[in-house]
């Protein structure tokens, strides 16, 4: 009893720091009102909250739900094939999960800044393309939803990846053999047999996916351009340009409360699926 | 070829339709690889699968009327016992499947567990679950791949009376592979008994036991004594204290050992040559002592000449 209170001690003093402390902070901005040079103060009120129900807010919210579903999607769509490869590798595996983890020896900003001289009108891409003769002008690459979500399931992909490999690596390959002795053909064994073996890997990979691309304001801002306004990008406006601490910390909180309940909703799902 | 190395060569055998056919080896003999060729596993290079004399090589798995009980079982996991056996059945009409799925449950004495998952269940349902699973299917061969290896010794025997029980009542072409040869004496009309990726020697099974081609054969099914070329069983050798009549099948022994085994006893013997042989006597014969000097001696028709 006293070993593990002197175990889990560290991690304690850890969590109360720098996660229950800041969100306590959070909340209580979210609760002020926007002092006159930046900064919070009194009256206590709720109209930061009731900001967010604004049209325009709500929209930026939607939109970031939907971008961040898109990216989840694209990244099961792209990742499933790759996961489902690699596990059935009979050699090389380990330098396969290599290069899936690779992208994330360098930062993510540098990458997304790689993705900027690529996608721009004088970028590789383009060149390219107008240099064979293919396009006459550019093609507009970049600063749009498209250049968001490409930017998004590049960065999250191995998020996807590592857990879907984790479920697949686990299916005993004889029933893949088994399905195809039963008159399965191969796609229909994937939708009959693997994808319902993976799905606790499909389930740890949307959620990973997800949460960090609901709350994106890097890609948004550097491959969006300022056009495609992620909820993330209005708190981190908030925080900064705009000065207005309390609205940016209630809408951080709003934008965690959705990702709790849609998590939770996932989760208890799961658990009614073991049953 | 397999994994860069001849499994099976210049396999041909020729299994009867409703036989119950067996493919006995030690592991890595080719029996398993033969059968995944058959199953459309495994692509031979070389040769023809013929299934009611219709080529189905280029067939893939999906599309050849046999099906396979693993030896692992390969059940799925995420489906009930009701949806592991109507897998196969997804092109038949909905009133059928309900109908074939309770025939083939009833068949292997699994009715009332349909909604059961896999992991609820002992080692001898999975397995009847698999069996049910491919008989579902009215396959051309049903290919069994060493399916009592993970069941309890106990089990296992009682599963070799049941198999060739149900064999017998479906009517179904068997082909299974075994390495343990009492499995493959006690169930099959016919054995292939195989070695190295060749087959050996194709028969019944007293003709294998009793007439084996091949040293090795003789080897694999059971104990010999080779005395002057020719195969003694231990149990067709038999001793005595005066000089047998049958001068030329009998040999000068001593006992060097007596070993009781419960159903017999084991005599360990060096003949006059040096050369050693083993008897199993019954245990109400004469009791013999190490160093007693006495006869081994055996009939004719015990004699097995292998090349």
């Amino acid at each position: 009893m006293r070993l593990r209170f002197w175990f889990l001690l560290p991690t304690r003093i850890w969590l109360v720091l720098l996660l229950a402390v800041p969100m306590g902070i959070v909340l209580v901005y979210s609760a002020l009102t926007r002092g006159a040079y930046g900064g919070v103060g009194l009256p206590w009120s709720a109209e930061n909250y009731a900001r967010l129900f604004d049209p325009l807010y709500v929209a930026i919210l939607a939109r970031s739900l939907l971008i961040a579903a898109g990216a989840t999607a694209l990244c099961l769509l792209l990742g499933f094939p790759l996961a489902l490869f690699i596990a059935r590798a009979q050699k090389r595996r380990g330098l396969y999960l290599f290069l899936v983890i690779l992208p994330f020896w360098t930062s993510f900003l540098v990458r997304t800044y790689a993705w900027l001289f690529l996608l721009r009108d004088t970028g590789l891409v383009n060149t390219a393309l107008l240099s064979l003769g293919l396009i006459r002008e550019p093609l507009p690459l970049l600063y749009n939803t498209g250049a968001v979500l490409l930017g998004l399931v590049y960065g999250y992909l191995p998020f996807m990846v590592l857990p879907l490999y984790a479920a697949l690596e686990r299916m005993d390959p004889a029933l893949l053999e088994a399905a195809a002795d039963l008159g399965a053909k191969p796609l229909t064994t994937i939708f009959r047999v693997v994808v319902p073996l993976a799905a606790p890997g499909i389930r740890a990979g949307s959620i990973l996916v997800f949460i960090p691309c609901v709350g994106a304001f890097l890609t948004p801002d550097l491959l969006g351009g300022g056009k495609t306004v992620m909820i993330g990008n209005l708190v981190q406006n908030q925080f900064t340009t705009a000065r207005d601490w309390p609205f940016g910390s209630a809408a951080s909180l709003i934008l965690m409360a959705i990702v709790v309940l849609l998590v939770v909703f996932f989760l208890r799902r799961e658990d009614e699926e073991a049953l | 070829m397999y994994g860069g190395r001849r499994a099976v060569d210049g396999v041909s055998l020729q299994i009867p339709r409703g036989a119950f056919y067996s493919l006995l080896g030690p592991s890595g003999c080719g029996k398993t690889t033969t059968l995944r060729m058959i199953a459309g596993f495994e692509q031979p290079t070389e040769g023809e699968i013929l299934l009611d004399g219709v080529c189905v090589n280029d067939r893939p798995p999906y599309e050849r009327n046999v099906s396979t009980v693993f030896q692992s079982y390969a059940l799925f996991p995420h489906l009930t016992v009701q949806g592991n056996v109507e897998f196969g059945l997804r092109r038949t009409s909905a009133s059928d499947i309900g109908r074939k799925v309770q025939d083939a449950l009833a068949l292997v004495e699994l009715t009332g567990k349909e909604s059961r998952y896999p992991p609820q269940l002992s080692g001898g349902e999975k397995q009847r679950v698999a069996l049910a699973r491919s008989l579902v299917m009215n396959p051309d061969v049903l290919l069994l791949d060493e399916p009592l290896a993970a069941l309890d010794p106990k089990l296992r025997k009682q599963m070799r009376i049941e198999l060739k029980a149900l064999q017998a009542r479906v009517g179904t072409t068997f082909l299974f592979v075994t390495h343990d040869q009492e499995e493959a004496l006690s169930m099959s009309d016919c054995i292939a008994v195989m070695n190295a990726g060749r087959v050996e020697q194709v028969g019944g099974p007293e003709d294998i036991y009793l007439r084996p081609k091949t040293r090795f054969v003789a080897g694999f099914l059971g104990a010999v004594n080779w005395i002057n070329g020719v195969g003694v069983r231990p149990e067709a050798l038999r001793l005595s204290r005066e000089l047998p009549l049958n001068g030329d099948r009998s040999r000068e022994a001593t006992v060097v050992r007596c070993v009781f085994l419960g159903n017999c006893l084991q005599v360990h013997l060096r003949l006059s040559d040096g050369a050693e042989a083993v008897a199993e006597i019954s245990r109400s014969e004469e009791v013999y002592q190490a160093s007693d000097s006495i006869y081994a001696w055996w009939r004719d028709c015990d004699e097995m000449e292998c090349s």
